[in-house]
């Protein structure tokens, strides 16, 4: 479970997160939902703790992501946006290297780097060096390299972007294998059709603020939409006024 | 420990592959400073050799006024040619660079040689350039040995000793010994060491920073729960892997080029055989951590691969800087030189070179000092892989 307590974080003069709190429990998809720029992957960098914020913080699995960084990641798998792969590994090795900086026993590594690439339907290229990758099969090695530890939290920074129909539809499948196996899965987007379809709790975030917090059901009739792009548009219209 | 061990094997395996960062890492460095170096040795032993034996040929105008001085001039292997119309073509003649010096024997020249009054010849020479001035210097060594000549023979016909004109003997006793001597060109061969040690490391240093975050491979890498520290730390000793090997490379090579040159010919017999290569080898291994961590250091300002390659070409010239003031104010080493890196490795290298006796104690301080900086600045290097910036 991660819960997020009223972060701040600026970038100079940029005040690009100004209080942002929700929670994400275990057994649930939570959706980030935001227009470009309005303070998401901050917010997920400060979970996955490679970012330090200004004020406020973040528990995740009763670790706190800024006095206790360390114990936070080792309950965590993260997906950073436009994450990069070694070129000269193959895909097994990337995600073998990462089996081992978790501190999987080294007995364990070679099963666990195996199911994974079962899981995410890797076998076809996983021996191959993973310069020339697509987009789609660069997506499935860092997913693999990120949930190779089996982590409790999953936390996705924009997964889907660059992937094609048939990836983004396996990508939703595994999503809602993490959920029923009972992890909480926290994961970003500005795509509201792909949050609507996965999600059972949505938040959606502008201009740094949560605009509303709720089920899809909680937030049509808070903002009286039915349609979920009117209904976006009148939370980010709601955060204006404010 | 784990942690740091699985990051340095990674970064072995995955620059072992990379055919380009090998090429230059272990290559291009250790063969660039001994084939430099054959190229200067056998350029400075051509001109040596061509002093010594060739025939100089100098033009003369108005050789007829002086042909017993022409005749001594030959016989001290110089070749008398006729020279320019007059004495402006002389002139104008050095000036342009088509003679490099030239002989001007006016018409009186005889008849004041017979009335002994000091006779007159005039040397053409433009001083500024520096293969004419040594042709100028050689003419002009002839000139006086032919006025000595003549100075003994008069004062022999008038029944005086011409050793009266010689009430000093200057001796010149030169004590450098072969292998001493070979110090002075074999001196900027530490810094082709420490060129290649540098090289070898430098795709890597860049790879830890710039490139991770270039790739986007950082970001994730720091998710991780592992610390910071020992992901840096993992990545300079794997720099350094790559470096000593380099070093190791370029110090092999330039074993077996030296003995293959001919450098007896210049007196020269530097002291580098193979138990002073292996020596060299563990003085300069400190340097290492310090060119680790201080390339190391230096990508993590920079925003790109090209901007980091930029920078840390600026990084391979700071080690000679120290050589160089060094060498330009010809100082003899001393306990104070022992603290600065690179200085310290070179002043000892050149004792080695030269054969002569190692204090034990610059050599003690040199590696302290050296492994001191070295973990200073890893310590630096960690520090700054802990802020945020570093996400670029």
């Amino acid at each position: 479970m991660i819960s997020v307590k009223g972060i701040h974080k600026s970038f100079g003069k940029v005040h690009a997160v100004r209080g942002v709190s929700f929670t994400a429990p275990d057994g649930k998809i939570t959706g980030l939902l935001g227009p470009n720029g309005a303070g998401k992957s901050t917010t997920l960098r400060v979970l996955y703790t490679v970012m330090k914020p200004d004020e406020g913080t973040a528990v995740i699995d009763g670790a706190d992501v800024v006095t206790d960084s360390f114990a936070a990641r080792q309950k965590i798998g993260a997906l950073p946006h436009g994450a990069g792969l070694y070129p000269r590994l193959t895909a097994r090795e990337n995600i073998a290297y990462y089996a081992r900086l978790c501190g999987i026993d080294k007995s364990e590594i070679d099963d666990r780097v195996a199911s994974i690439i079962r899981l995410l339907e890797i076998e076809a290229f996983a021996d191959r060096y993973t310069k020339g990758f697509s987009q789609g099969q660069r997506t499935k090695v860092s997913l693999a390299r990120a949930l190779v530890h089996s982590p409790q939290n999953v936390i996705l920074d924009e997964p889907t972007n660059g992937l094609d129909v048939m990836a983004t539809r396996s990508l939703r499948h595994l999503i809602l294998k993490l959920k029923d196996t009972g992890h909480c899965v926290l994961f970003s987007s500005h795509v509201m059709q792909e949050v609507a379809a996965l999600c059972d709790d949505i938040c959606i975030i502008a201009n740094g603020r949560v605009a509303i917090d709720d089920s899809l059901a909680g937030i049509r009739e808070r903002t009286g939409q039915d349609d979920l792009e009117e209904a976006f548009v009148a939370a980010i219209q709601m955060v204006g006024e404010r | 420990m784990r942690t740091m061990f699985t990051v340095f094997l990674k970064e072995i395996v995955d620059n072992i592959r990379d055919r380009r960062t090998l090429m230059s890492a272990l290559i291009m460095g250790p063969i660039f400073g001994p084939v430099m170096f054959a190229f200067i040795i056998n350029l400075s032993i051509d001109r040596a050799l061509d002093d010594a034996e060739s025939t100089m040929e100098l033009p003369v105008i108005g050789q007829e006024h002086a042909p017993n001085l022409m005749r001594f001039l030959e016989s001290r292997n110089i070749d008398i040619v006729a020279g320019p119309e007059n004495i402006h073509g002389a002139a104008e003649a050095v000036k342009l660079g088509k003679h490099d010096v030239v002989l001007v024997i006016p018409d009186g020249f005889g008849e004041q040689l017979a009335d002994t009054i000091p006779a007159r010849v005039e040397l053409y020479s433009d001083e500024a350039n520096s293969q004419g001035e040594k042709e100028a210097r050689r003419a002009r060594s002839a000139l006086y040995a032919y006025n000595q000549q003549l100075a003994s023979l008069r004062l022999s016909a008038r029944g005086v000793n011409p050793m009266l004109l010689r009430p000093i003997n200057v001796d010149d006793i030169d004590v450098s010994t072969p292998s001493g001597r070979s110090a002075m060109l074999l001196g900027m061969m530490s810094y082709f060491f420490i060129f290649a040690l540098l090289m070898g490391g430098m795709s890597l240093a860049i790879d830890t920073t710039a490139g991770e975050r270039e790739r986007g491979s950082l970001e994730p890498l720091l998710s991780l729960p592992v610390t910071r520290g020992q992901l840096i730390l993992g990545k300079i000793f794997s720099a350094g892997v790559f470096m000593a090997a380099s070093l190791l490379l370029s110090l092999l090579s330039f074993y077996a080029v030296l003995r293959f040159m001919p450098l007896e010919q210049l007196g020269m017999t530097p002291n580098f055989g193979l138990p002073v290569v292996a020596a060299a080898f563990f003085l300069l291994l400190p340097f290492v951590l310090v060119g680790a961590a201080l390339m190391t250091l230096v990508a993590s300002f920079t925003k790109s691969y090209k901007e980091a390659q930029t920078w840390l070409s600026v990084v391979l010239i700071a080690p000679t800087l120290p050589i160089l003031i060094v060498s330009i104010l010809t100082l003899r080493p001393q306990l104070a030189f022992m603290f600065i890196p690179s200085l310290s490795q070179h002043l000892i290298l050149v004792d080695m070179v030269k054969n002569e006796p190692l204090d034990g104690l610059f050599v003690a301080i040199s590696v302290c000092s050296t492994l001191i900086v070295g973990s200073l600045l890893t310590w630096i290097c960690a520090r700054l892989y802990r802020r945020e910036g570093l996400l670029g």
